[in-house]
């Protein structure tokens, strides 16, 4: 064995020498962004097991790939110009996952279950699985602030095109607004696969930011007085109604928009899971088990699209900026619904509970009910909260099949 | 990508752009709004139901409840323990019950018989 040309050979694939080549410091800046995030997820615990799982993928990504002349190293574990050649429509390659599977790394591998919308309704399974639709039932007026709560998708979708984004790009920076992760990421690689990384990146890191986000908007759209008001007990929904919801959700919703089909399809089925009572082992499995594994799979995969070369451009920028514009708007819709249903009711409802609709279950709930408390220490708003955030789940999964069925 | 603000994408203009905004908003809005009222179709069914078979329990408990008391009417009272001497209970039909004391007192003495050797069923007022 000829030990120099062994080392040679060493130091040419290692990556210490990928810095020095032309845009190799963009893997530096990206791996420092990562170990930020790290830092994020772990801790000032912002959406801890997405946020580690895709600020790791972004870091084994950048390390391993040092993206020169629009190829990847041969050690790259994803391999963009691959997922190029499946989106190009001139290339043979064209939508062939079999090119994928031979070609690719395993971040390749894991990221089809992105591409293909899997991972998300998978999650939503789960979500579905975990929701306690109760609340909305007992209040079905919650589902007003939840449309609202929907403005910042289409404001941050026109200012996306404004700023001259194409139509399924700003659909997909659009619906950061949603505040729902899996809608963002399955919309997202539906219709802009290409800003996977700095939307689910924004999505995730929004959603986290919700108690600074929003507290700030509540006070300044409403008085003491508004957020003092406690709300009167709801009604106590049957075992019957809450088996019917879902089957009722699934004929009604997918029969409007089919493209929500398995957004809303995986959803509902997770809670008639939940609710009918004779199937607690499959909604503990996909509350529990199965919502681990995807998680596992779709926070390393959607972080691993954040190469370097796509990652650092003025559109990241451009969309960290829309997305909590989106996201500011959307709780001022929820906010501004909520004021209009507190006159109309003659003082009854809270405006505060408005800014639950986007979505973010539980965690704006959380922030109407630390608010309301905040002007009452005697209110108690989380359940009247968790109406207009589940039926935010809805409206923005509505919201992304509108998207879709107008860019898919 | 054309970067520069304020410049649409050569493939969705303003126009375009506002009006799928406005008409997606809507879409949602409207989409829920019928969510809405189908749900409080299901809960007002579901509050009809539940009422009548409310009513229907409540009636059920009343009539029960009715019987019951008809059959402890019905049923016999234990009687009371008799007075010493006394040849036993005499039942009264709108006869009050000085007068009752009045007409055994007066069958007692006509019959020349000591009040307690008699024995008195009824006393009713012939009309």
């Amino acid at each position: 064995m000829d030990i120099l040309e062994t080392l040679q050979k060493l130091a040419n694939e290692s990556g210490f020498i990928g810095f020095f080549h032309d845009g190799g410091y963009k893997n530096l800046f990206m791996i420092c962004i990562s170990c930020f995030l790290l830092w994020l997820g772990i801790k000032k615990k912002f959406e801890p097991l997405l946020l580690v799982g895709i600020a790791f993928g972004m870091l084994l990504v950048n390390v391993s790939n040092f993206y020169i002349d629009d190829v990847s190293s041969a050690n790259a574990l994803y391999h963009p110009e691959l997922w190029d050649a499946f989106l190009d429509k001139n290339s043979e390659f064209y939508h062939s996952y079999g090119h994928i599977m031979s070609n690719g790394g395993f971040l390749d591998i894991l990221y089809i279950g992105v591409k293909t919308g899997l991972y998300p309704s998978l999650i939503f399974l789960g979500v579905g699985a975990m929701t306690d639709f109760g609340p909305l039932l007992a209040n079905p007026k919650s589902l007003l602030l939840g449309a609202a709560a929907q403005l910042g998708v289409f404001l941050a979708f026109f200012g996306a095109v404004m700023l001259g984004f194409s139509g399924p790009e700003a659909a997909s920076i659009g619906i950061i607004g949603g505040a729902d992760g899996p809608t963002a990421i399955y919309l997202t690689g539906k219709l802009a696969p290409n800003l996977l990384g700095p939307i689910a990146i924004a999505a995730y890191s929004y959603m986290a930011l919700i108690p600074a986000i929003q507290p700030p908007l509540m006070k300044l759209l409403t008085t003491k007085k508004e957020r003092e008001v406690k709300m009167e007990m709801s009604r106590e929904v049957s075992k019957k109604e809450k088996i019917l919801f879902p089957i009722i959700v699934t004929l009604f919703v997918i029969l409007l928009l089919p493209s929500t089909a398995p957004l809303i399809g995986c959803l509902m089925l997770g809670n008639l899971w939940k609710e009918c009572g004779v199937t607690a082992r499959l909604s503990d499995t996909v509350q529990n088990a199965l919502m681990n594994i995807v998680t596992v799979f779709l926070g390393i995969s959607v972080g691993a699209t954040t190469v370097a070369a796509n990652f650092l451009t003025l559109r990241t920028l451009f969309i960290v900026i829309l997305g909590v514009i989106a996201f500011g708007f959307s709780t001022v819709g929820g906010l501004l619904v909520g004021k209009l249903m507190y006159k109309l009711s003659g003082g009854k409802i809270n405006p505060l509970i408005g800014s639950a609709g986007v979505s973010a279950v539980p965690m704006a709930a959380r922030v109407s009910q630390v608010e309301g408390q905040k002007a009452n220490p005697t209110n108690f708003l989380l359940m009247h909260a968790m109406g207009p955030n589940v039926a935010g789940v809805i409206g923005s999964a509505l919201a992304a099949g509108f998207l879709l069925a107008v860019f898919g | 990508m054309n970067n520069s603000i304020l410049t649409a994408a050569a493939d969705f203009g303003f126009g375009d752009a506002a009006v799928t905004a406005v008409f997606g908003y809507a879409v949602v809005f409207c989409g829920l709004i019928l969510l809405m009222t189908v749900l409080y179709i299901m809960a007002a069914i579901f509050k009809s139901s539940a009422a009548k078979k409310k009513a229907a329990e409540d009636a059920e408990k009343a009539a029960a409840a009715k019987e019951q008391a008809k059959a402890q009417e019905t049923e016999k009272k234990p009687e009371a323990p008799l007075a010493p001497g006394s040849a036993g209970h005499v039942k009264l039909y709108d006869v009050p019950d000085k007068e009752a004391a009045m007409i055994m007192a007066i069958v007692a003495y006509k019959m020349q018989k000591p009040l307690n050797e008699l024995h008195f069923i009824s006393i009713k007022e012939v009309k």
